[in-house]
């Protein structure tokens, strides 16, 4: 019987095996850094709230700390979302009028409470802690990025597992002084401008006893 | 154990040749089963397949391709929702934040959980508002633990928090089965109150149960006295009228009688199962565990424990010497006994026992005022008057007994009062009965008819936290609070009062006892000020408030203890009773469901009783030799009749058991519960009769010829007979210390490719001890771990599959001949091997070693190869088959411990030393700047573990608890063999036989 296959079918053959290759791993990478997009993570987006709240005028407009609204950053894993009785501390002797407001005014009168729309939302089985991060200088603007600058709140970090333990196995490239934690416009530079997160990391480290785990139960549970 | 020339039977099992076997064995065999000394089929299947045959299978007929489709779409599905983006969430913060709670650390809260009245001191866990976790209070008397965080508490005081969540309570007051209002009720009782005040309440009847609280107390002797003639009865079907009974025979009055065990260094217990039952009882399982610990280089004098009883219980299992006996048999040996001591107490008879009872008065008498005698609630009056005097006569009162006024508010006998009610109903005196409480249509016994009864009456009003079978009959079916929803206070066995103080609003519409008792004194205050007005008045001063702050954040007030009284013997010792040739039936509390409260519990339905290791269901419990002479086997169905009365329920042998005896459970068969109790087990009080509840004799047996299969845990998990459980006597191993630790093989230290591959100097490395000493099989620990640990529930159905979910199991060993065979408990927790089988087998790394030891498992991670579970020698890992967590109802996600997740389907799950605890801990204590101190992390098996045999802590710091007790010549770890280098191990069990008793005696 004749040959079915003439001889040049061969290199179809082998351009097949090739091209399953190729299209298998464009297929996995395509998969492996979908999550690290930032469309996927929401990266940059900001989002509708009930209230337009800027973190930009009343943390560099106004000057407040942190810690005025978020009690209990420094204690508790959840760095708390301030009650309506913190707004109106001050909203009740200032623009009490203003419409964009009414809805602050209006669940504080009925005492229904008001739904902001989450922006840094890890997956329910990981467990973070917001008090150990602080106590160990790891400053709010490492994770959250110059919230100083936003009008309305939006994520600069994708929060995947991948960032989260770049930052635990080598927390020298991201720890700063605990007096510092607080202060969205600090950077590590030494007398002479340079950046100095080298030295001055790997002696915090030291310093602050900073031994973060990479064990799974550290996060998960 | 298990010879290499296995036979199978096929058909049932052939006691002669089990007996031939346990002959041959020497005295360090344990066996589990019957079914493993036969050596089923059934079982050989069992054992050597991890799950049963088709436990893994798809069985709805689903076809091969249709299944690879599927699979194949899901695979894909599962692929691709990792590139979907997460889904919008919302934070819902307060609008006024509450003092206090700092948003995402608990709160505790000191309050009282009362069983049969009786007061536990509980700490409760809040987040946020929200009840999740029970833990007893440490400085409670019913529960002490002095210096630690948290208390131990027994069982049902665990499971309290899940009756808070039961979706079947009731929401709204309902009139005759429809929804109505607390307004409308209200109206309502307006008329029947002008009526009352006509005749002076002639009409009006009070049903409640054993009320110890003082303010509820109050409100119904301000009821009697606001309508005179009205009358007050109670009812609870919990044995106590023979313990009242019986100090009335023996002091002319009803007093409390308190136990001192850490005193004692001889207890003989008859029927009594103190150390699992009773409003003390983890406060006398703690004290009789620590009068058995034996500590190295120390002189140890262990207390010895004589146990005669008609029902293996966890008493019986820790016994030095347990002799069975059926329940009407016990009256000859105490009489026996009382003779010996000089007591007039008529003929005793040992029942063959001569040596025995010898030996034990023998016993006695050399350790005067420093021995106890007691006696199991359900056991006739004369056994509880004639152990009065006996433990007057060695000296006992003052040392080891005490004394002290009745706790109870009003102690009558409850049988009587329930008798009175229903001929004064039928004599048509009754026009309106408001039932506090209670289900005596479901729980008396079957020659009273409550159920007409309630029907004659004009008007009823029922208070109660879900419908029952009474609540059916009344017009009026009114909401209970939880005792964690509600204002009240409460008595402990020892008179100290503890106020209740609520920690959620009520979750519907509903009331507390004393709201509904206002209500019927027209009295419009709400609980909070009808309970702190109370005390108010009785406690005037200036500081009240102050001391008032003080009672609730401590949890008691603490000079209500009631003082102890001197009581004079009448010498009234009723006469001996012929013990029945027959058979005869011995009728016991459910211990896990109770008298049938708990029935719609669905955490202690799953959990395998003491000893029987049954779930689910009830069951005519046969020792072998009897259901041999009956020809009866395990599931199958039999007919017991009792004085004309039958009922029809699943045969179970259990060894250890009397001869002639059959023990049923009471609580199940309830018909009006709920979802997880409805139709579960037979009905026992329908053989129940009111003159002897709790005992019936000449009983008969026949075969219905049907068979249904009971849920038992005892065959699984099941471990090949290696030496897992190690016993010794005190003598030889004073002689011998080393014996224990001989008894299995310890690997070397170069017997692994990867030496040290998991252990670490550095830092902390936990590690656990299980003192096996101790341990009494009591649950408490599988049950507390599943409330920390959201365990679901998996259903009876899945149980026989093998697929219940805790994860800390109690296994239960037998050692000895069928007939009086040693009882041991041995709780399995995972073993957290340093190097760990499960680890290096599962392919997706979903569960890996933690840096302090912990076996760690990613719940996200894993795909459900299974690999791991297969793998485990220990089978300590759960496989999620079928998402048993319930997600569809709302109220049930409110209980959840909100640091644990709830885990999927398609997961496996196992224990990690409560790895969310020491996470907090580790946390705070770095937040704080200061190292971790030994204790400050306690997990949530050992905190609730009455007998303290459960200690946790660092191995690296060799000050720390648990590093003393590992260096223990009784430390033992299990299948070491494997160089599985377990961080839990266990202390070998000694036991204190009298030289003078013949083992097996």
């Amino acid at each position: 019987m004749a040959q079915l296959f003439s001889r040049g079918s061969n290199a179809f053959a082998r351009m097949s095996i090739v091209l399953v290759l190729i299209l298998v791993g464009t297929a996995v990478t395509i998969l492996l850094n979908t999550n690290r997009l930032k469309y996927t993570s929401d990266v940059d987006v900001a989002k509708k709230q009930p209230v337009p709240f800027s973190h930009k005028h009343h943390v560099t407009g106004i000057g407040m700390d942190c810690r005025y609204c978020h009690t209990s950053v420094e204690e508790s894993a959840f760095a708390n979302i301030p009650p309506v009785e913190t707004c109106m501390s001050c909203h009740s002797q200032i623009w009490t009028e203003s419409p964009l407001l009414e809805p602050i005014r209006e669940s504080f009168r009925t005492g229904k409470a008001i739904e902001w729309v989450r922006i840094h939302d890890l997956p329910d089985f990981v467990y973070f802690d917001h008090s150990i991060h602080v106590s160990k200088g790891v400053g709010c603007q490492t994770c959250h990025g110059q919230v100083d600058q936003m009008p309305l709140m939006w994520k600069v970090n994708t929060l995947n597992m991948e960032w989260c333990i770049a930052c635990h196995r080598a927390p020298e490239n991201f720890v700063r002084p605990k007096e510092e934690v607080f202060n969205m416009t600090w950077k590590p530079v030494d007398e002479h401008g340079h950046n100095d997160q080298a030295t001055l990391g790997a002696h915090l480290v030291k310093e602050y006893k900073i031994n973060p785990s990479t064990d799974c139960s550290t996060c998960h549970r | 154990m298990s010879s290499m020339t296995r036979t199978a039977h096929k058909d049932g099992l052939d006691l002669a040749a089990i007996r031939e076997r346990l002959s041959d064995k020497d005295g360090q065999d344990y066996w589990r089963s019957l079914n493993e000394l036969a050596d089923t089929e059934e079982f050989q299947a069992f054992m050597h397949r991890e799950f049963p045959e088709g436990a893994s299978e798809l069985s709805d007929g689903l076809g091969r391709r249709k299944f690879m489709q599927l699979m194949g779409a899901s695979l894909a599905f599962a692929g691709l929702t990792a590139c979907t983006r997460q889904p919008q969430e919302l934070i819902v913060p307060y609008v006024r934040a509450p003092e206090q709670i700092v948003p995402g650390k608990p709160l505790f809260f000191a309050s009282a959980i009362s069983q049969d009245g009786f007061a536990r001191g509980v700490l409760v866990e809040s987040h946020m508002g929200r009840p999740t976790k029970i833990e007893g209070n440490p400085s409670h008397p019913a529960n002490p633990r002095p210096g630690a965080k948290f208390g131990p508490t027994d069982v049902f005081t665990q499971t309290a928090i899940l009756d808070l969540y039961d979706p079947d309570r009731t929401q709204v007051p309902m009139l005759n089965g429809l929804s109505s209002t607390w307004t409308r009720f209200r109206a309502a009782l307006a008329i029947e109150l002008a009526k009352l005040d006509l005749d002076q309440g002639a009409g009006l009847r009070l049903l409640t149960e054993t009320i110890t609280s003082p303010v509820l107390a109050a409100q119904v002797q301000d009821l009697l006295k606001k309508y005179p003639k009205a009358k007050w009865h109670q009812y609870q079907p919990n044995g106590r009228d023979n313990v009242r009974e019986g100090s009335r025979m023996a002091f002319g009055e009803v007093v409390e009688t308190q136990y001192d065990f850490s005193m004692a260094r001889r207890i003989l217990s008859l029927d009594s199962d103190f150390t699992a039952v009773g409003p003390a009882s983890v406060r006398y399982a703690g004290q009789f565990a620590e009068g058995r610990k034996v500590v190295d280089g120390k002189k140890n004098e262990m207390n010895r424990l004589y146990v005669v009883e008609s029902v293996p219980t966890n008493t019986g299992a820790v016994a030095d010497h347990r002799l069975p006996l059926k329940g009407s048999q016990i009256d000859g040996v105490v009489r026996a006994i009382a003779q010996a001591l000089g007591i007039k107490a008529g003929i005793g008879n040992t029942h063959g026992n001569d040596e025995w009872v010898n030996a034990v008065v023998k016993d006695l008498k050399a350790h005067q005022g420093e021995s106890l005698v007691v006696v199991g609630d359900h056991q006739s009056p004369s056994v509880h008057a004639i152990a009065h005097a006996i433990n007057h006569t060695l000296g006992n009162v003052g040392k080891t007994v005490t004394h002290t006024a009745a706790v109870e508010a009003n102690p009558v006998n409850h049988q009587a009062s329930l008798d009175e009610l229903v001929s004064d109903i039928a004599g048509g005196t009754v026009s309106l009965m408001v039932l506090v409480g209670g289900n005596p249509v479901y729980n008396t016994p079957s020659d009273v008819d409550f159920e007409s009864a309630l029907k004659k009456v004009a008007m009823t009003i029922h208070l109660g936290p879900s419908q029952n079978e009474t609540s059916q009959f009344c017009n009026w079916h009114l909401p209970e609070s939880h005792p964690l929803e509600a204002w009240s206070d409460a008595r402990a066995f020892d008179g100290t009062v503890s106020i209740v103080q609520p920690l959620i609003e009520p979750l519907y519409s509903s009331q507390s006892a004393h709201e509904l008792l206002a209500m019927l004194l027209s009295d419009s205050r709400q609980g909070y000020a009808i309970v702190k007005e109370f005390w108010q008045a009785r406690r005037p001063g200036v500081n009240f408030d102050r001391e008032w702050q003080g009672w609730l954040h401590e949890g008691l007030i603490s000079d209500t203890a009631l003082g102890s009284v001197t009581v004079r013997l009448k010498g009234d010792y009723g006469t001996p009773v012929l013990s029945s040739e027959g058979l005869e039936v011995a009728f016991r509390l459910d211990p896990t469901i109770g008298d049938g409260r708990y029935a719609n519990n669905g955490w202690l339905q799953e959990l395998p009783k003491p000893n029987t290791r049954l779930t689910w269901d009830n069951a005519a419990l046969l020792s072998p030799a009897t259901a041999e002479k009956l020809g009866v086997k395990d599931d199958d169905v039999i007919s017991l009749l009792v004085d004309g009365k039958s009922i029809d329920l699943p045969a179970w042998r259990m060894p250890g058991l009397p001869a002639d005896s059959v023990t049923v459970h009471l609580g199940f068969g309830r018909t009006v519960c709920g979802r997880v109790g409805n139709g579960v087990g037979v009905n026992a009080y329908a053989l129940q009769r009111s003159e002897n509840p709790w005992q019936a004799s000449n009983a008969s047996v026949t075969r219905t010829g049907q068979t249904y299969k009971l849920a038992c845990t005892q065959d699984h998990w099941y471990m090949e007979g290696r030496g897992l459980y190690r016993t010794g006597t005190l003598a030889e191993y004073e002689h011998h210390p080393h014996m224990i630790q001989e008894m299995g093989h310890e690997p070397g230290e170069d017997a692994s490719f990867f030496n040290g591959i998991h252990t670490s100097e550095e830092g902390n490395a936990w590690g656990m001890s299980i003192d096996l000493n101790a341990c009494n099989g009591c649950n408490a620990c599988t049950v507390a771990c599943q409330s920390e640990n959201n365990i679901p529930v998996v259903g009876k159905d899945q149980v026989l599959n093998g697929r219940e979910m805790h994860w800390i199991r109690i296994d239960r060993y037998f050692k000895g001949n069928l007939e009086n065979p040693e009882l041991y408990n041995q709780p399995v927790p995972c073993m957290q091997c340093e190097n760990a089988p499960c680890e290096l087998v599962c392919p997706v790394g979903a569960t890996v070693h933690s840096k302090e030891g912990l076996n760690d498992m990613a719940y996200n991670r894993c795909v459900g190869t299974r690999y791991c579970s297969n793998n485990c020698p220990y089978k300590v890992r759960r496989f999620n088959f079928l998402h048993y967590a319930d997600d569809e109802t709302e109220i049930l996600k409110l209980g959840r411990n909100p640091n644990v997740t709830v885990r999927a389907r398609g997961v496996m799950e196992k224990c990690t030393y409560c790895t969310q605890r020491i996470s907090a801990a580790r946390i705070s204590a770095k937040v704080g700047g200061v190292e971790l101190k030994d204790g400050d992390i306690t997990t949530a098996c050992q905190s609730v573990c009455p007998t303290n045999a459960i200690t946790f802590g660092d191995i690296n710091d060799p000050n720390s608890e648990v590093s003393k007790l590992k260096k223990q010549q009784r430390n033992y770890g299990i299948l070491t063999e494997l160089n599985t280098r377990p961080r839990t191990t266990y202390l070998a069990r000694l036991t204190n036989p009298n030289p003078e008793i013949a083992q097996n005696g």
